[in-house]
C-alpha cells in the first residue's frame, strides 16, 4: 500500500472529536442503572423492618384496640349475643346467597376438622389423634344460633378462635349453613317429595 | 497501472464479514433474551429455602385444605396474607405436635416472635398488584402460581415480567374462569368454550376498552 500524502489526511475538527467520544456520556447513563425504585424504602405487607425492635413492619395493634366500624358491644352482629344471651335469630336476612357463602366458608375453614357433612370426620381429625364432636346431636340442633357465632369467634376446647380469619358477617353465614347441614342429616324422609327421595338413592 | 489496493478475494471477505457481524449481533441479542427468560436468571422452579419445609402438595393436594384457610385475606385485600403462627397452630397444636420440623412454629407461638419466611414472589415496589380484584374477576390462583398444589417446596411458577401481565390484561378471555373455580387448582380456562369465556368477561364487568393496559392500572 502506498502511504497517503499528508495533504490528503483530514485535520480532526471539533465536531469529529466530539463524535469520537460520544460514547462517554453513555457510561454515565449506565452508571445510573440501579434498583432503588425496585426496592423502595417503604413498608409493604410482611416486610421486615430494622426500625422496630421486633423486626416487624406490620405493627400489632395496641391491646384492646377496636377498629372503627368493626365492633359494637351491644350488637348481635358482632357479639353473637343480645342482652347477654346468645342470639336466637340471625342478625341478617336468611337468603340462598347467604347459605352459599356459608357453605364456601364452612368448607374452607371448618371442614378440615368437622368434615364436609359436619359429622366430625374431617381430614385433620382423620390424620391426628383428634376426636371431633359431630354437629348432629340434639344439644347442637337446639342450641341458639348465636352459639355457633360465639364458638367461631372465641374458640372452644381445642378449637382455636377463627375471628381474625372469618369476618363477623361470614361467621353468621357459617352458622346459618351449619343449621342447613343439621337439617340435611336429620329430616324425616316422609316429609320429602318423591323427587327428593329419588335423589337420596334409597328405596 | 497502479497496484490494486485490495486483493481479488477482498469481495468475498467483505461479504463473509458482513454476514458474520450480522449473525453475531443477532446471536448476542437472542442469547441475552434467552438468558433473560431462562430459569437460571428468573429463578422459576427454584425452591426457596424456608425455616420450615412447608409443603403445599401435602396440605392442598393430599389434605385438600382450601387456599383460604391460610391465605384468608385473598378475597378481601391486596395481599393474600402469609398465615400467622396462630393459623399453623390451629391444626398443629393437635397433630404433628412433636415434629422437630415444626419447632420454629412452636417457638414462635410461645415467644410471639414471627417465623421469618423467605419471599418467593418479589414484585418491584412500583407495581401494585391486588389479589382480591383478580380473584373477584375470575382469575384462578393457578394462573399465576401454577400447580402449587403439586409443589413440595414453594417455587416461583412465573417470572412475573410485565409482558406476561399484559398478555392477560390485553386478552382476559384467555385466562378467565367461573368464580367458583378460582380455587380449583386442576381447572384449566380452556375447558370452557371461548364464547362462554367472553360472556364471563362481560358478566364480571372486566373493562375491554383498553383501560387494563394503561400504566396507572398497575403503576402509581
Amino acid at each position: 500500500m502506498q502511504p497517503v500524502a499528508p495533504s490528503l489526511r483530514r485535520k480532526p475538527t471539533v465536531m469529529s472529536l466530539l463524535a469520537r467520544f460520544a460514547w462517554l456520556p453513555l457510561c454515565f447513563v449506565l452508571v445510573g442503572c440501579h434498583i432503588d425504585m425496585y426496592d423502595q424504602p417503604k413498608y409493604r405487607p410482611n416486610r421486615p423492618s430494622d426500625f422496630f425492635e421486633d423486626g416487624r413492619s406490620m405493627r400489632p395493634p395496641v391491646e384492646n384496640t377496636v377498629a372503627m366500624g368493626s365492633f359494637e358491644a351491644d350488637s348481635a352482629l358482632f357479639t353473637g349475643r343480645l342482652n347477654g344471651e346468645l342470639a336466637v335469630d340471625l342478625p341478617m336476612e336468611l337468603t340462598a346467597d347467604l347459605l352459599e357463602r356459608g357453605q364456601t366458608r364452612y368448607e374452607a375453614f371448618c371442614a378440615p376438622c368437622h368434615g364436609l357433612a359436619g359429622d366430625g370426620n374431617g381430614v385433620i381429625a382423620y390424620r391426628g389423634p383428634l376426636q371431633v364432636p359431630t354437629l348432629h346431636n340434639d344439644r347442637l340442633r337446639t342450641v341458639a344460633i348465636g352459639y355457633y357465632f360465639d364458638v367461631i369467634t372465641n374458640g372452644i376446647n381445642r378449637m382455636y378462635s377463627y375471628a381474625h380469619r372469618i369476618p363477623p358477617e361470614d361467621r353468621w353465614a357459617v352458622a346459618a349453613y351449619v343449621r342447613a347441614l343439621q337439617l340435611s342429616q336429620n329430616v324425616d324422609a316422609d316429609t320429602l317429595t318423591a323427587e327428593e327421595r329419588a335423589l337420596l338413592g334409597g328405596p | 497501472m497502479s497496484a490494486q489496493i485490495f486483493s481479488r478475494n477482498a469481495n468475498a471477505i467483505l461479504l463473509v464479514s458482513i454476514a458474520a457481524i450480522v449473525l453475531l449481533i443477532v446471536g448476542i441479542i437472542s442469547a441475552l433474551i434467552g438468558l433473560y427468560l431462562s430459569p437460571w436468571y428468573t429463578g422459576v422452579g427454584d425452591a426457596i429455602e424456608q425455616p420450615v419445609p412447608f409443603s403445599h402438595k401435602h396440605h392442598v393436594d393430599q389434605l385438600m385444605i382450601d387456599c383460604r384457610y391460610c391465605h384468608s385475606t385473598v378475597e378481601r385485600v391486596a395481599h393474600a396474607g402469609i398465615p400467622s403462627t396462630d393459623t399453623c397452630m390451629s391444626c398443629h397444636s393437635q397433630i404433628w405436635t412433636n415434629s422437630p420440623l415444626l419447632q420454629p412454629v412452636r417457638d414462635s407461638y410461645q415467644t410471639g416472635e414471627p417465623v421469618l419466611w423467605n419471599r418467593v414472589y418479589d414484585l418491584p415496589d412500583f407495581v401494585y398488584f391486588n389479589h382480591s380484584v383478580h380473584v373477584a374477576k375470575g382469575i384462578g390462583c393457578a394462573s399465576c402460581h401454577g400447580r402449587i398444589d403439586q409443589q413440595h417446596l414453594t417455587a416461583k411458577a412465573q417470572p412475573l415480567y410485565m409482558g406476561w401481565c399484559l398478555g392477560c390484561h390485553r386478552a382476559p378471555e384467555e385466562h378467565i374462569r367461573p368464580r367458583d373455580e378460582v380455587f380449583n387448582m386442576a381447572y384449566e380456562p380452556q375447558m370452557m368454550p371461548i364464547a362462554d369465556r367472553l360472556a364471563l368477561v362481560q358478566e364480571y364487568q372486566i373493562p375491554v376498552d383498553g383501560r387494563l393496559t394503561h400504566c396507572y392500572t398497575c403503576h402509581r
